[in-house]
């Protein structure tokens, strides 16, 4: 099971951090990834300026709603190991 | 000193600050107490007592109860004997006015016949007194004071006594720790247990967050302080004294609200009336006065506990330093089923204290957001606020009870309420308490209290980015996080 955390912390949150664990919980879902990947709430992975913050594989990605689908397609989808 | 509403305050803070200061100069706090009184009462005038000397040993003694460890289960509030001025216990009291009148009407209305005139003047026997007050409205000067001391007259639980030698003294087994005594003493004799000393070490012995994190959790009450910032700089300021990161506690009363309307929905037709649970002092006051009542209190923890659970859900190893209005939440943390949730609480008093030590100036500083929470997680701030969060709740998760309110704005006022409630005469069932009048931006530690807060409030809650405590909790596991009270009362009656 691979963690994925997204941060929730304030800044974040303003900028859609719900949406994206939404979306991701959603796309993991349909792509049948659930025994793969769970998705994590964090408060704060300290890099507030690169907001909404992901981390997977101890990297840091920056992520918006809309961008959610192609970091599901690039990062997640296909590297489920 | 605009920053502070009374002098009483100020000097708190002086002391907070100074300490805040020496601590982190790394100096031994136990060998500079006196060092600390110089520096506060400079001399060579005394501002209010009849000499330095005794000024400098009562900021002693306030030095002394901020940096000794308090024992489990001791109370928070403490009285400082050597400010105690021993003001008058006699509440009526015939002054020079009274000319010694033919009609000494006085007399004549007394229903313990305690007055007489003895050398053309009015005389009141304390012994037979029973502080009716109907002298006091009769005299046509106006010659019967009515002085009750602020002490008692403050304290709703009745908690204050009065000893022999004139000194209030805090009765433990009926104090709900509200503050408002603090508050209201004018010669500030009676304190809460400053915790900065204790919030400084948590912090210099994170090494930077890396040992552990270390939350601020931050009541909703903060709208109405420190009024000369932004809120953003405001959290950014907290940020610098060394916290990790600062959340809204009012997330935690969304989190709340949802639980306690479910459990309204769940419980009501069985127990008729229910109470909030946010207020520590309200549900204190219950607990001490009115065991046989406790199951008719909510038994969802308070937004203070629901983040802090919360967080640690998703940071296991952290430490939690929640920042508020309240001295009760200094004895919540404590309670036997809510330990190691939060490890220590400040007020806002001995946040601005740390924040004029460290030098940081809030109207310089970058702004932080803080957004976690609804308009109805901040709205618990004020009196009113709750049924407001929780009625929304009801309604955006489709429960659709019938919530019928009764708000008590103040300790007098749960009083009166807990009573006609006892004898099975409540007019509504869901009550709403909240020992400080206003709510949480009343506390006794709050910086500010003025009306205006009310609408601060308001204001602030509408900037929030979710609209209903629905939405502003929907990615949280909520199942999984424990949100019961188990009081102490119930769980002795059920074995």
């Amino acid at each position: 099971m691979t963690d994925i955390q997204v941060c929730i912390g304030s800044v974040c949150h303003l900028k859609g951090s719900y949406d994206i664990i939404n979306k991701l919980n959603k796309l993991i879902e349909e792509n049948g990834l659930s025994d793969k990947y769970k998705v994590k709430a964090t408060f704060c992975l300290g890099n507030c300026v690169g907001a909404v913050c992901v981390k997977l594989r101890e990297e840091i990605y920056s992520v918006l709603p809309e961008t959610t689908e192609q970091f599901f397609n690039e990062n997640v989808k296909g590297s489920a190991e | 000193m605009s920053k502070f509403e009374s002098n009483v305050q100020y000097i708190k803070y002086l002391v907070n600050r100074e300490i805040a200061k020496r601590f982190l100069a790394n100096e031994n706090l136990n060998e500079v107490i006196e060092d600390i009184a110089e520096t506060i009462i400079p001399g060579p005038k005394p501002i209010t007592r009849c000499c330095i000397y005794k000024e400098r040993h009562i900021i002693g003694d306030r030095v002394k109860i901020a940096i000794e460890p308090i024992k489990e289960g001791e109370n928070v509030i403490k009285i400082i004997r050597s400010a105690c001025d021993e003001c008058p216990v006699d509440r009526f009291v015939v002054t020079e006015a009274c000319r010694g009148c033919l009609a000494h009407k006085c007399h004549e209305v007394c229903p313990k016949n305690a007055i007489t005139i003895v050398n053309h003047r009015a005389y009141i026997n304390q012994e037979l007194c029973i502080e009716c007050g109907r002298c006091h409205d009769v005299c046509p000067f106006g010659a019967i004071s009515d002085v009750l001391r602020p002490c008692l007259c403050s304290c709703g639980a009745k908690a204050i006594v009065i000893d022999e030698d004139k000194k209030a003294y805090i009765d433990d087994e009926k104090c709900t720790h509200c503050g408002a005594c603090v508050y209201n003493c004018p010669f500030g004799a009676i304190v809460d247990k400053s915790y900065v000393v204790e919030m400084l070490d948590l912090i210099k012995k994170s090494e930077n967050n890396s040992k552990y994190k270390v939350y601020a959790i931050v009541a909703p009450a903060i709208s109405s302080q420190f009024t000369e910032a932004k809120i953003e700089q405001v959290i950014n300021g907290i940020e610098k004294i060394g916290f990790f990161h600062v959340v809204e506690v009012a997330l935690g009363a969304d989190i709340v609200s949802c639980h306690e309307a479910k459990e309204f929905a769940e419980t009501i037709e069985e127990r008729k009336w229910m109470t909030t649970s946010c207020c520590p002092a309200f549900v204190k006051y219950i607990e001490k006065n009115y065991p046989e009542l406790m199951d008719h209190v909510s038994s969802t923890v308070s937004p203070m506990i629901a983040i802090a659970r919360t967080i640690r859900s998703l940071e296991p190893n952290c430490k939690i330093v929640f920042i508020g209005p309240c001295t009760a939440k200094k004895m919540e943390i404590n309670e036997e089923d809510l330990k190691g949730d939060v490890d220590l609480v400040i007020t806002f008093e001995e946040l601005r204290a740390v924040f004029d030590a460290m030098e940081i100036d809030l109207t310089k500083c970058e702004e932080t957001s803080l957004d976690n929470a609804s308009y109805y997680g901040r709205l618990f701030a004020r009196s009113g606020g709750v049924i407001e969060a929780v009625k929304q709740a009801n309604k955006n998760l489709g429960i659709n009870a019938d919530i019928q309110p009764v708000k008590c704005n103040g300790l007098d006022e749960v009083v009166k309420t807990l009573k006609i409630a006892s004898f099975g005469r409540l007019n509504g069932n869901l009550i709403e308490g909240m020992a400080c009048k206003c709510g949480c931006i009343g506390g006794a530690a709050s910086i500010s209290h003025g009306p205006k807060d009310m609408s601060e409030v308001d204001k602030y809650g509408k900037l929030s980015k979710e609209e209903n405590s629905v939405q502003a909790t929907r990615i949280f596991d909520l199942d999984k996080i424990d949100l019961e009270r188990k009081y102490k009362v119930l769980q002795n009656k059920d074995n």
